[in-house]
């Protein structure tokens, strides 16, 4: 590991200022927040991440869940997961994002891992994570030698041809479902970011993946007030029953009237370069009827843009079962 | 699984003997070689003793085992390192080093953590146990009791993680059947394979009630 200055700042103003003289918030950043240190301490272990200082915001005043006035959630930033998905409103109002975070990882990471910890979680590619790689996120220009080598649990959806590599965060995919908003304080001040608009599709910048500036502070991320009625699923499919990334992986919220989907938002994991949300299969679903053959067709147009690489063809029928399934698990209750 | 044994130079402990050895070894082979400066955290001496020098190193506080541990710690230095080369409690294990694997499971402010992905620099101030501060050979925590008497382990290297984190989890949401267990156990592979007989100690100690 390389050495680096050990910081923890007095205020989030004292945070913002230290973190606004790094030269990027993305892949190379020199100056990183350490939260749980679950993903930034093991790639600094292996030189991924090599920043000079790191900014502890452990005490800083972002530990808190909070009920808004709306109704909806506000989720500090350094909440840790287990106490994220095993929160009473989480669990009877958002129960979509509870199952997805037990879902994820083990038990003594959930106690470590932070929500905005989990926001910027990276990728799993072994290219990424093995400096004597070429990989055109950790060194832009570099190349990418998943497209050619070992992909079977990269990316299918949001690909290009500078990176596959797949977004591994469970908790993203049911926030991008429960259109979550994240509040960020930056340098010129305070904004909030749409959970789609967060992350970014690798394109021709794979090290870019959020929209992140030097200095800019997750503080929290707020949940907007519960569908009433509404109906939550999360479904990971992995080659382990427990304790591993997904293979591919649904959030369905959705909620009925008289058999009709009246209301229905979906995400996908483990298919996508960023957590997938489809527009194309809600818009399939809404107004229909809530039967097979229609939760076919919406899988099918989830998955109509999938690009396969050599390896991992099998995961564009796994996604349709996935979500098929999902969807149907949803109407069972 | 006694605290840290006071050392005596006339009966070392397995540890001391081994760490004396091997840096007769290395002395003979590099005669410039100290030791000393391949540690990246040291526990601080009394006031009148001179610890070893470790440039850019912070002082910090860990309560560990109920004791407080005074040390100056190279900020690179992980929770895991700390509490074995520093503190000596060496019941703690180091498997993967990457968060995979479990081996190296304490309680930090009583909830299970992974210490290989933990800046020791983290925690200062907070408590933490390790396996040598859940009970002793004589008397033992009725999970160590449990995993005795129901045969939970083979080569033992993955144990004491398995323990920290099945004392944990007694404490934690989870349903009462071994399903829920094992999920809630998956944080830690256990090579030898031992997983029957870790989920039937630990459902021993739920059914009895015990070490809630």
């Amino acid at each position: 590991m390389h050495s680096f200055e050990f910081l923890r700042p007095e205020n989030t103003a004292a945070a913002i200022i230290a973190a606004g003289q790094a030269k990027t918030a993305q892949q190379g950043a020199d100056v990183r927040f350490l939260a749980g240190g679950t993903t930034l301490i093991d790639l600094m272990k292996l030189e991924v991440e090599t920043p000079s200082r790191l900014l502890d915001i452990n005490r800083l005043p972002f530990d808190k869940i909070e009920e808004m006035p709306d109704g909806g959630l506000k989720i500090g930033a350094t909440v840790r997961n287990s106490d994220l998905a095993n929160h009473a409103r989480v669990q009877r109002d958002y129960s979509v994002l509870s199952q997805a975070i037990l879902s994820g990882a083990s038990a003594q990471l959930r106690n470590m891992a932070t929500t905005a910890g989990n926001l910027l979680q990276r990728t799993r590619c072994v290219y990424f994570r093995d400096t004597a790689m070429a990989c055109n996120k950790r060194e832009p220009g570099s190349g990418c030698p998943a497209i050619t080598g070992s992909n079977r649990t990269l990316a299918i959806l949001g690909t290009s041809d500078k990176c596959i590599a797949t977004n591994p965060s469970d908790m993203c995919v049911a926030m991008a479902a429960l259109e979550a908003i994240i509040h960020v304080e930056g340098p010129r001040g305070a904004r909030t970011i749409a959970f789609g608009d967060f992350h970014l599709l690798p394109g021709s910048t794979p090290h870019r993946e959020t929209v992140l500036e030097p200095g800019d502070l997750i503080t929290h991320v707020t949940l907007p007030p519960p569908k009433a009625g509404s109906r939550h699923v999360y479904l990971k499919l992995r080659d382990r029953a427990s304790y591993e990334f997904a293979l591919a992986s649904a959030a369905v919220v959705m909620n009925l009237t008289r058999g009709s989907i009246s209301y229905v938002r979906i995400a996908l994991g483990g298919v996508g370069t960023k957590p997938w949300r489809s527009p194309e299969a809600e818009a399939a679903l809404t107004g229909k009827p809530a039967n097979a053959a229609n939760f076919r067709q919406a899988a099918e147009a989830a998955l109509r843009n999938a690009k396969p690489q050599s390896e991992n063809k099998f995961k564009i029928e796994l996604a349709k079962r996935c979500l098929t399934h999902a969807l149907q698990t949803a109407v069972n209750g | 699984m006694s605290d840290k044994q006071e050392s005596n130079p006339q009966n070392p402990t397995r540890r001391e003997f081994l760490s004396t050895t091997g840096t007769t070894a290395a002395a003979t082979l590099i005669a410039a070689y100290v030791p000393l400066a391949a540690n990246t955290s040291a526990e601080v001496g009394p006031p009148e003793s001179i610890g070893p020098t470790i440039e850019g190193a912070v002082p910090i506080t860990l309560r560990i085992n109920g004791k407080d541990r005074q040390l100056r710690v190279d900020p690179r230095t992980t929770l895991l390192d700390c509490i074995r080369e520093s503190v000596l409690l060496t019941g703690t294990k180091k498997g993967c080093d990457h968060g995979q694997c479990g081996a190296c499971t304490v309680h930090v402010d009583s909830r299970r953590v992974v210490s290989c992905l933990s800046l020791a620099l983290m925690h200062d101030g907070k408590e933490i146990t390790t396996i040598e501060g859940l009970g002793t050979p004589e008397a033992m925590h009725p999970m160590q009791a449990s995993f005795l008497a129901c045969d939970g382990y083979q080569c033992g290297y993955c144990t004491s993680g398995q323990i920290m984190s099945a004392v944990a989890l007694l404490k934690e949401p989870c349903g009462p059947d071994d399903a829920s267990v094992k999920e809630l156990m998956s944080g830690n592979i256990c090579r030898c394979g031992a997983y029957a007989n870790i989920v039937a100690a630990v459902q021993q100690v739920r059914k009895q009630g015990s070490g809630v």
